[in-house]
């Protein structure tokens, strides 16, 4: 047994754990529910043991690094921190509506990972890579994207309620507006605590390895408009009391903006990250 | 567009604006915060598609390929690129203006602010008006058949075992209890803030008082200045380096695995301190770091060679093919062939060593690893071959970098209580009215109302847990 097989497995997993809730939700099923919660589980004790088993047999063939370092790992990695987010989430809020709109992302981010557009070998690491600070960016700014697609999903959640004349039949097992509306701020919130240490980390290890913590390289810069997007985003709501609809929307804007900056600067923008889209 | 309200206590803001001039409320308000972070985000997305740093024809170029413009077009408008900088985008005027506005706009908004917070963290919350605490939305009232007294001391015994400590006063209605949690957590907002102000301070110190630059020093070498990035101006050290070796190791496939340099610093002619550097392991020396960033090859070995017996010692700079001889030992040598290794570009050195009579003799001597060679004469030598590199280094002097970092650092923190640590408050009254003790309790939060309420009706549990008691 590999890694690759294991990982191959949770995609599926989590496809079959989307189905579930989606189930549960068009079909008020109790049981389907449940069951999306014990393979999104499974899926992720899955995916947990295929990171170790990675890890592991990067020191086997002799580029012993933790998997996180390139576009194959981060998307692996993105997906299994969506699925921890969200469990936490579900434990919290007792809604299992709210996997209907969150887990996809889980499953997208595998397929995309298993899609034959990334290279999913195992490569040794370039000097610069060669950090503790590897860990400590990658996991920080990782958990923070991930609190971002959480708040995307549930955002969407929100639109489509809020946008249906009556709140019957299909929609009434959504929780209310209000804690919906909650959520998306309560993800916005620690994703942007997240998203500020990732960058920080980030900044302090290019310090330590070219001896500027900050260069305008298109990475950097976009992490920054997306900081300074959710940051406008908080200030609105907490001092100008936005919420609702409008703070749904924004949610799926900085979703879009941390897209871009995980992926789009990588194809589209050159600089200092290249090595991010091998 | 409804507020947020904050607490019932909240003093009222909005009695003291009237008295401060239009400029200073403009430069408190949220709407300038936002615009800003809004202009900044927007601004800052020009620099990540435009070029940085290139040289006018690049932009005229860049509008005819990119934007399909005629020739014409586009010079026109590399004209405007240039006349707003945005061929250096962030080290702009009108960029700098922005972060300015920006830092004005934080230094405003705390100072007007702050004081009503501080006054709400240090509040006499006994003093509460008690009409308050019965007809707040989430009161509750008990009633017991303890006296006040013994009402008050079961309270707050039960409370403090659940980790609230009350303070209590006589009041005229009867004896308040009051209890609170994290106060100070109100001031975690200013906390983000004050770091953010650093974090630009550390930034301004570095942009003028910090130097960076670079170096290349060949092996065996010493330098006493580096050259600034940019302009090339070289900058003098004030003390000397030299780097011993540099060594480049590989994976199999070739790809580069490390680069490491041995450094030694010489300050007024004695060796202080010597350090092998990596990528990601530089060395600081008053107040200089000397980054590992890249390598020269030269297309050269050094050869070094030591007589086993007399222990003399020399170094020799040789490019294949080249013999060398060593005078004084009336030695010839050179390397005669690389040969490929497993590893991709590594090689081992196939080596011809002619005595002092003459007699040619091959050896296969691997890189940068000692071998011991008896001649026919029976001079006995040491040999050590590794190809001949320069390491290049990038150097810096940012004396700004510590403030950088603890505004980093403080606004983790800040973040942290700012959004996770809310500042709770409990009030309970107890008062004797038709000879019954009455018992009213009430509660506020300034974050997480819903939590709050979850925890406040355990806190009315707990109250309510104490002996004869009734619910109202």
């Amino acid at each position: 047994m590999d890694s690759s097989l294991l990982l191959s497995l949770s995609t599926f997993g989590y496809l079959a754990a989307s189905g579930a809730y989606l189930a549960a939700f068009l079909f008020k099923s109790k049981k389907a529910g449940l069951a999306g919660t014990i393979l999104t589980a499974l899926t992720f004790l899955d995916q947990t043991g295929a990171l170790g088993l990675r890890w592991y047999e990067s020191y086997q063939i002799g580029a012993g690094h933790a998997p996180l370092t390139n576009m194959y790992e981060s998307l692996v990695f993105f997906s299994w921190a969506i699925a921890s987010f969200y469990l936490v989430l579900e434990y919290k809020f007792k809604n299992k509506n709210l996997g209907t709109f969150a887990i996809p992302f889980a499953f997208l981010a595998m397929a995309f990972a298993s899609s034959g557009w990334v290279d999913q070998n195992i490569n040794p690491l370039i000097p610069a890579l060669q950090s503790n600070w590897l860990i400590a960016h990658v996991v920080t700014c990782f958990i923070g994207y991930a609190a971002f697609a959480v708040a995307c999903g549930i955002a969407v959640m929100y639109l489509i309620k809020s946008n249906s004349p009556k709140s019957t039949g299909l929609l009434a097992t959504l929780p209310e507006l209000k804690v919906i509306d909650d959520i998306i701020h309560k993800s916005m919130v620690y994703g942007f605590l997240w998203l500020s240490a990732g960058i920080i980390t980030g900044a302090i290890w290019a310090n330590s390895a070219w001896g500027t913590y900050w260069s305008w390289d298109p990475k950097e810069t976009w992490s920054l408009i997306t900081w300074f997007f959710y940051a406008a985003v908080l200030h609105a709501r907490f001092t100008r009391g936005w919420h609702g609809s409008r703070i749904a929307w924004l949610a799926i804007g900085g979703f879009l903006s941390v897209v871009f900056t995980y992926y789009g600067v990588n194809y589209l923008l050159s600089g200092l990250h290249s090595y991010g889209a091998q | 567009m409804s507020r947020p309200l904050i607490g019932f206590d909240k003093p009222n803001l909005k009695h003291m604006s009237n008295q401060k001039n239009s400029l200073w409320m403009f430069f408190a308000s949220v709407k300038l915060a936002l615009s800003i972070l809004f202009l900044l985000a927007a601004a800052s997305i020009i620099g990540t598609i435009l070029p940085q740093g290139e040289a006018a024809g690049v932009y005229s170029q860049f509008y005819t390929t990119n934007l399909g413009l005629s020739a014409h077009s586009a010079d026109i408008l590399t004209k405007v690129t240039l006349l707003l900088d945005l061929d250096s985008m962030y080290q702009s005027w009108w960029f700098r203006g922005l972060i300015l506005l920006l830092s004005l706009n934080l230094i405003v908004c705390t100072l007007e602010r702050l004081p009503d917070v501080w006054r709400l963290v240090v509040l006499d919350n006994l003093d509460t008006s008690l009409d308050r605490i019965t007809t707040m939305r989430n009161s509750k009232g008990y009633t017991t058949g303890l006296t006040v007294k013994e009402s008050c001391a079961a309270i707050s015994a039960k409370l403090k075992s659940s980790g609230w400590k009350t303070s209590q006063r006589e009041r005229d209605g009867g004896t308040l209890l009051f209890a609170q949690k994290a106060p100070w957590s109100r001031l975690g907002v200013y906390v983000v803030h004050t770091s953010i102000l650093m974090i630009f301070a550390g930034a301004l110190i570095g942009s003028i008082w910090g130097q960076k630059g670079g170096v290349n020093i060949p092996e065996t070498l010493t330098t006493d200045k580096i050259y600034q990035f940019g302009s090339g101006t070289p900058i003098d050290l004030g003390f000397t380096v030299k780097c011993n070796w540099f060594h480049l190791t590989k994976y199999p496939n070739g790809a580069p695995k490390e680069y490491e340099s041995e450094l030694v610093i010489i300050d007024n002619g004695e060796e202080i301190l010597t350090k092998t550097i990596e990528v990601n392991g530089p060395l600081t020396y008053k107040g200089w770091t000397f980054y590992q960033s890249s390598y020269e090859s030269h297309q050269k070995f050094i050869i070094s060679v030591a007589n086993s017996v007399t222990k003399a010692e020399e170094r020799f700079l040789a490019p294949p093919q080249q013999p060398v001889r060593w005078q004084n030992e009336n030695l010839l040598f050179g390397i005669q062939e690389l040969i490929p290794t497993s590893i991709r570009g590594n090689y081992k050195y196939k080596l011809l060593v002619a005595d002092s009579a003459g007699n040619q003799s091959l050896y296969v001597v691997d890189d940068n690893q000692q071998m011991t060679i008896q001649l026919a004469d029976n001079s006995k030598y040491t040999f050590h071959i590794k190809e001949f590199y320069s390491t290049g280094l990038q150097v810096s002097k940012d004396p700004g970098v510590w403030i950088v970092y603890i505004g980093c650092i403080l606004m983790l923190i800040g973040l942290w209580v700012a959004f996770f640590v809310f500042h709770k408050r409990i009030w309970i009254l107890v008062r004797t009215e038709n000879n019954t003790t009455h018992i009213s309790l009430t509660g506020t939060t300034n974050k997480n109302k819903s939590g709050f309420e979850t925890e406040f009706n355990t806190i009315s549990d707990t109250v309510a847990d104490i002996n004869q008691i009734e619910a109202q």
